[in-house]
């Protein structure tokens, strides 16, 4: 009955075209979409960029401006253009008492952004602290997006009980406020750490951050999924399916999940973007990433107590977050306008 | 109409008593350390932590405890801090609420105009400069981490212009009470509005843009132009209208989870001495009877303002109120 391009003669020339152009998947089609949004294209240009930068944090430490980040530099002293100074100065403000780390240099060699009052290159601590921020958001969304469609997806589908537990669940979380809901995580779990069976997180891991903005965002993931699967299981192509008798499993894998993927890779930009500004927010509360570590919450906090003097230490890693967070942003927009062409029509349409 | 009230109150009781039950569970039942070393606090004799085991009735069944808890924190209202020692926790959260709702309500007023007018100019004037200036602007400050720009806000009104004529007249960090000096109130409250509002101007404009243009393809809209109403009449009068029902939803969750607790950062930032202030505090000192509090107090709010948005919602559009 069904006639492909293989059953036609191949010198039929239609059939030829069909065979050189096999007809593009919708993943395909939404890349070449998103290739073509120049804003989009920039973004990821810019997140590339970052990303590469955050990953040369050791090569810049050791071989550019030779330091440790990580070790406080409080009577050390350095040497530029010829000339010696110590790296924390004594106040010349005030009544002159305590210690002014130095300013920016503006040269890549060393403490290109000044120092922290620790004596830390502030340039050096940033790039490191770059890697926990992105490591943080993209493992901790990764987290949101599998947990969120795992729930999503078998409450939808199951319907009955499971979805009446479920869905009072995610109410119940949803309503619960995102920061105190973190707060009440943090404060038990980064004092003594958390063990349950062969899970063992120490108390500084990076872990705990990761685990705690993995799960506050979930009901916000989950509750759309759940409307999607809903809406799918009475569109006609799964009732089809069901009337022809295919399995339930096979429907779930091969009718309602590529379905549902697109709408989650929508949510992976804006997500990511989400959870750095919360990873940043927790870590200026000191419950995100732990000391010696850094992240560039961690920085603003430290930038907090010379804000006056030194106002670079907690600027350069806002405006990193800010960047980055814009980028990703930007790459969201880009994403859905390429996956979802309803919204297209909806938010664009000049 | 009647019945879907019923309906919500249940689901918000059942709500809170889901959060209490949370919130109980991680405070008494995680893995990992002694409830009552974290809630006597650092370094505390075991006379004190004795004394905690008997007070929570640690050594008795998990529902008891858990109705220990909840009796503690709203029928006697005597749980008291071990950090500052005898400081009743309910009153304290009590009196930082006028502080907290000071704060975020006059920032809502500034976010609600200037996110109609961004959205409105956007969407009026969509595909010019303007519409793709104001967009890029709304997407910045929705990317700004809020603690941040309250950090720069105060290095600019605070440190570096301080003596200028824009900033002199910027008290210095800290709340002044309404009914004490009412000038005094507002000017010290100015900086934290704007930042506050920053964001959610940025989201608010970005939404209502975009609800107003889908909006103008539906047929009212249609209708209402053949009628030969003026462009500007169709989108205000009419256009507008219906866009504000998503935005007074936005508007209710966003205004709800600020009291309850969102506000932390800008309070912080500010040294401002509201609930959000309280929680920060009690975090930095491992305080958990005052965290308890201020949590439960505050998400109990953010379930009662849902729940009232929720009636609001149903007033405004009849659909809602049928198939409730």
């Amino acid at each position: 009955m069904s006639m492909t391009s293989e059953d036609l003669p191949s010198d039929f020339p239609a059939a030829v075209a069909l065979k050189r152009r096999p007809a593009a998947g919708p993943w395909i089609t939404a890349w070449r979409k998103l290739r073509r949004d120049r804003a989009a294209m920039a973004a990821l240009g810019v997140l590339l960029l970052v990303l590469l930068l955050c990953l040369l944090a050791t090569a810049y430490a050791r071989h550019v401006a030779h330091t440790d980040p990580f070790v406080s530099n409080i009577s050390g002293s350095f040497t530029l253009d010829g000339v010696t100074r110590p790296v924390l100065e004594p106040s010349t403000t005030g009544l002159g008492l305590g210690f002014t780390p130095i300013g920016p240099t503006w040269n890549i060699n060393g403490y290109f952004l000044g120092a922290d009052n620790q004596g830390r290159d502030v340039a050096a601590r940033i790039l490191y602290g770059g890697r926990n921020s992105l490591l943080i958001a993209g493992t901790s969304t990764l987290i949101c997006l599998v947990l969120a469609t795992v729930i999503g997806v078998v409450a939808g589908f199951m319907g009955g009980l499971v979805d009446a537990v479920l869905s009072r669940l995610l109410d119940v979380l949803w309503a619960f406020p995102i920061y105190l809901l973190a707060i009440s995580l943090s404060i038990v779990l980064i004092s003594k750490g958390f063990d349950i069976g062969p899970i063992s997180i120490t108390s500084g891991s990076l872990w705990l951050p990761i685990f705690i903005i993995g799960i506050v965002y979930v009901p916000y993931v989950a509750r759309p999924i759940r409307g999607e699967v809903l809406s799918l299981k009475s569109s006609e192509f799964v009732l089809a399916a069901i009337g022809l008798g295919v399995p339930s499993l096979r429907i779930l894998w091969k009718d309602v999940l590529p379905n549902v993927m697109t709408r989650v890779i929508v949510f992976v930009p804006i997500m990511i973007a989400l959870n750095m500004l919360t990873e940043s927010a927790l870590s200026f509360l000191s419950i995100g990433v732990q000391a010696p570590d850094a992240s560039w919450g961690t920085i603003i906090q430290d930038g907090q107590t010379m804000l006056y003097t030194r106002p670079i230490v907690a600027l350069a890693p806002g405006l990193a977050i800010v960047i980055t967070v814009l980028a990703l942003n930007v790459l969201g927009d880009g994403v859905r306008d390429a996956l979802d062409p309803k919204s297209k029509l909806r938010i664009g349409g000049a | 109409m009647i019945s879907m009230i019923v309906r919500r109150l249940a689901q918000m009781i059942f709500v809170m008593f889901g959060i209490s039950v949370v919130v109980f569970l991680i405070f008494f039942a995680t893995p990992g350390a002694d409830p009552a070393s974290r809630i006597a606090g650092r370094n505390a004799s075991p006379e004190t932590l004795a004394a905690v085991r008997k007070d929570f009735g640690l050594d008795r069944p998990v529902p008891v405890q858990y109705a220990i808890m909840m009796k503690r924190l709203f029928i006697t209202q005597d749980l008291t801090s071990f950090v500052n020692r005898g400081q009743k926790v309910v009153p304290s959260v009590m009196g930082a609420v006028p502080v907290t709702l000071s704060l975020v309500i006059g920032a809502a007023i500034l976010w609600v105009i200037g996110g109609i007018v961004v959205g409105v100019m956007a969407a009026a004037w969509r595909g010019s400069v303007l519409d793709r200036g104001l967009m890029i602007v709304g997407l910045i400050g929705v990317s700004m981490p809020v603690f941040w720009l309250g950090e720069m806000m105060n290095l600019v009104s605070q440190s570096r212009f301080h003596d200028s004529f824009l900033f002199s007249w910027v008290p210095g960090l800290g709340y002044t009470p309404l009914t004490q000096d009412p000038f005094g109130w507002f000017k010290a409250l100015v900086i934290p509005w704007m930042t506050l509002a920053v964001l959610y101007i940025g989201l608010y404009g970005r939404v209502l843009r975009a609800s107003l243009i889908e909006a103008s393809q539906e047929d009212y809209i249609r209708t209402a132009r053949s009628k030969g109403l003026s462009e500007t009449q169709v989108l205000l009068r009419h256009a507008l209208r219906t866009s504000l029902i998503t935005f007074v939803t936005l508007f209710g969750l966003d205004f709800g989870a600020l009291v309850g607790g969102g506000a932390l950062l800008t309070e912080v930032v500010f040294g401002l001495q509201g609930v959000g202030k309280l929680t920060y505090d009690a975090l930095q000192n491992l305080d958990l009877p005052m965290i308890m509090a201020t949590v439960i107090y505050a998400s109990f709010f953010v379930v009662t303002a849902n729940f009232l948005v929720d009636l609001l919602y149903a007033f405004l559009d009849p659909r809602v109120r049928q198939d409730a």
